[in-house]
């Protein structure tokens, strides 16, 4: 049984690094231009480094069956507490890092306390956390601004320079291909979290309690405390993805972040997070967050620049991977 | 006290103790709250106003849509979240109808009732495709309904070509504002009459029944000669064709549309209203009234905070305070908690 639910999980994988492949691959073929340059591709992980994070604790929630929605909210909260503690009240980066961990962190307590032990239905609860979120940044400071503080802006430039990838400009000068800072934490927040899915308990239990929780529960799985887990994780990587895009963007704005948290829905869905819990794979999500920006770049270059017509191409392949994942649970329960 | 019992368990009775509530916190803070009077409008019409009126007027939209969504709610056990990305579509095709291609037509290309039914057509196959993703294809509704989330406003952005059409004729914009002599906003009444319709459908048909029967148990439901799938369905087309309603008024009340603001979180507001009725976001038993009151409590909220002098963008916040103090409360498990305590005083009375 455990082979047979693996398979499937591999098999969504499979399906979504392929659908990426292909894509980028007709993207070079085709269109050519810039998707060809390495640089290109480093400027969908600098990106969306903090997307890939955020959806990394999506998806270990969505794993136990729940949702988050609160997430880009706090994205935006975080942004801005960083920013007013630099700019005004005189703080360093260090202090802004603790404040983005600790707003993640408190958000991910109240959250996990109330779905897991109090048994509230996880959408109302984040539907208020991004309620709240989005309240208190406006709150906090209603308008946007740049940040200015010195130190802040040198980690911001800070580029790490991809030995031996590069291309050529019109001059003829070699230009090496660089990432930001951003990029490595999200690389090691998916190793880490694939390391703890894979071989640490409380991983295992995360898909024991999303496959069945009463199940989960009989075989000595701590259900509640697992659910807990999964929110305080979630609002933690919330916490650093907000710390990631402040990073990248270096300002504070109540519109920051706005729709990220459907964003790191679909990044799940597409990286082949079942819907209903109890399957799914981080490296998937990474690949969920590089499919969706490319179909992103795909559209603007194709000249449909306005906004619209990406989130229609989103939409549609949203749909069309819900409806492969329906094709595959189908599968799977008929094989009972 | 058994008296007393009785009426806390009342469904109403959470949305009229808050109802009572922000009544009292007004009334202390500044009566004039509750004053209506007669003003000349820029029409020349003698209509009423007053923050009351302000109430009724602008929760009709709400309270339309808090139907549907109750509906829903009972049935799938979840809700729809793209009713606002919806409204905005339903109001592009008014618009598309009665402008033609023209941005500014100098006179309307149809009569409003053609496109009141075409608007309300398209806003139910939409809803009928968000039901067939959740009745027959089995997900979650919050996840299918997702898609048209996404691209619901886009959508209604490409019917018009992406421009802003305007309707000069005042005609069109009786429906959202007042129709010539009458005092009272219209949209009241568009939901007066839509709530007495529902009341009767209600009433008089299995509906109800049939639709708690799915949400409690889909499958003992089926067992008993019901077919849950399509309940399901048809919950969504109903909620389809409350979102034409409420997107007709909305694009009334200007004569104009904004796709990315038209209705922006009144996705929120709605399933807040179903919550706060006391109705269980898991599907199952509803009551229809509460839901309506908890809509206007809801605007009621919203008009008050706004007396003073909350920016818009900070409201969420207060209201997500009041969100969270309803389902603590209303949580299974506080509740046992709190009726053990109960028990312990008073057995603890009892050995005294």
């Amino acid at each position: 049984m455990k082979k047979r639910k693996l398979t499937d999980s591999n098999l969504l994988l499979i399906i979504t690094i392929a659908v990426f492949l292909a894509m980028y691959i007709g993207a070079i073929a085709f269109l050519g231009g810039g998707f060809t340059k390495p640089q290109s591709f480093c400027n969908i992980l600098n990106e969306n480094a903090a997307l890939i994070i955020i959806s990394c604790g999506m998806s270990l929630v969505m794993m136990t069956g729940g949702i988050d929605i609160s997430v880009g909210a706090v994205v935006s909260l975080v942004c801005m507490c960083c920013a007013v503690n630099l700019d005004f009240h005189g703080g360093n980066v260090f202090t802004s890092i603790l404040i983005a961990l600790g707003i993640g962190t408190l958000f991910g307590l109240v959250q996990g306390f109330l779905i897991a032990y109090l048994e509230v239905q996880p959408f109302i609860v984040t539907l208020a956390g991004m309620f709240f979120a989005r309240g208190m940044t406006t709150i906090v400071n209603s308008t946007q601004f740049n940040v200015e503080n010195e130190q802040f802006r040198a980690l911001k430039n800070a580029r790490i320079l991809l030995p031996g990838i590069g291309s050529y400009n019109k001059n003829g000068n070699f230009i090496q291909a660089y990432i930001e800072i951003g990029v490595v934490i999200a690389l090691i927040t998916v190793a880490v979290l694939f390391v703890l899915l894979r071989w640490v308990r409380l991983g295992r239990g995360f898909y024991a309690v999303g496959g069945n929780s009463q199940s989960a529960n009989m075989l000595g799985i701590n259900v509640k405390r697992t659910k807990f887990f999964a929110y305080l994780i979630c609002g933690f990587l919330a916490g650093i993805g907000g710390f990631v895009y402040f990073l990248h963007v270096g300002s504070g704005s109540p519109s920051h972040a706005s729709g990220a948290e459907m964003n790191a829905i679909a990044s799940s869905i597409i990286g082949g997070t079942m819907l209903t819990g109890g399957s799914g794979n981080i490296i998937g999500t990474l690949f969920g967050v590089m499919s969706l920006s490319t179909i992103k770049n795909i559209v603007s270059s194709l000249g449909l620049d306005d906004a619209w017509w990406t989130n229609i191409t989103v939409a549609s392949m949203i749909c069309l991977f819900i409806v492969i994942q329906s094709v595959v649970l189908s599968r799977k329960n008929k094989a009972k | 006290m058994e008296k007393f019992k009785k009426l806390t368990r009342n469904q109403l009775f959470i949305p009229v103790v808050a109802l009572i509530l922000l009544v009292i916190f007004n009334l202390i803070k500044d009566p004039s709250f509750f004053a209506i009077v007669v003003e000349q409008n820029s029409m020349g019409n003698k209509v009423l106003s007053g923050s009351l009126i302000t109430i009724l007027d602008y929760g009709s939209e709400l309270a339309i849509l808090a139907l549907g969504m109750t509906l829903v709610t009972a049935a799938s056990g979840g809700q729809d979240i793209s009713v606002g990305a919806a409204i905005a579509l339903a109001g592009s095709v008014v618009l598309r109808v009665l402008c033609g291609t023209e941005a500014r037509p100098e006179a309307m290309h149809a009569p409003i009732i053609v496109a009141f039914i075409v608007c309300a057509l398209v806003a139910m196959a939409f809803g009928a495709f968000n039901g067939v993703l959740v009745a027959y294809f089995k997900l979650q509704p919050m996840v299918a309904t997702l898609i048209l989330f996404t691209a619901g406003r886009s959508i209604a952005a490409w019917i018009n070509n992406n421009q802003l059409p305007i309707i000069s004729d005042p005609k069109f914009g009786y429906f959202g504002n007042f129709f010539p002599g009458i005092p009272i906003p219209s949209p009241i009444f568009i939901a007066v009459i839509f709530m007495t319709v529902t009341f009767l459908i209600l009433r008089f048909t299995k509906l109800a029944l049939f639709t708690q029967a799915v949400g409690i148990n889909s499958e003992s439901s089926r067992l008993n000669g019901i077919n849950p799938k399509f309940i399901k369905f048809i919950t969504y087309v109903i909620l389809g064709f409350c979102v034409a309603v409420a997107g007709f008024i909305k694009v009334s009340r200007l004569s104009t549309i904004n796709y990315s603001v038209i209705a922006k979180d009144i996705e929120m507001d709605a399933i807040l209203a179903v919550a706060l009725g006391g109705n269980a976001l898991s599907g199952g038993k509803f009551n229809m009234s509460a839901s309506i009151l908890g809509a206007y409590v809801i605007q009621f909220l919203t008009i008050t905070l706004y007396k003073f002098d909350v920016p818009s963008s900070a409201l969420p916040a207060y209201k997500a305070v009041v969100v969270i103090i309803l389902v603590v409360l209303s949580a299974p498990v506080v509740r046992e908690k709190l009726a053990s305590l109960k028990k312990n005083m008073a057995s603890a009375k009892e050995a005294n």
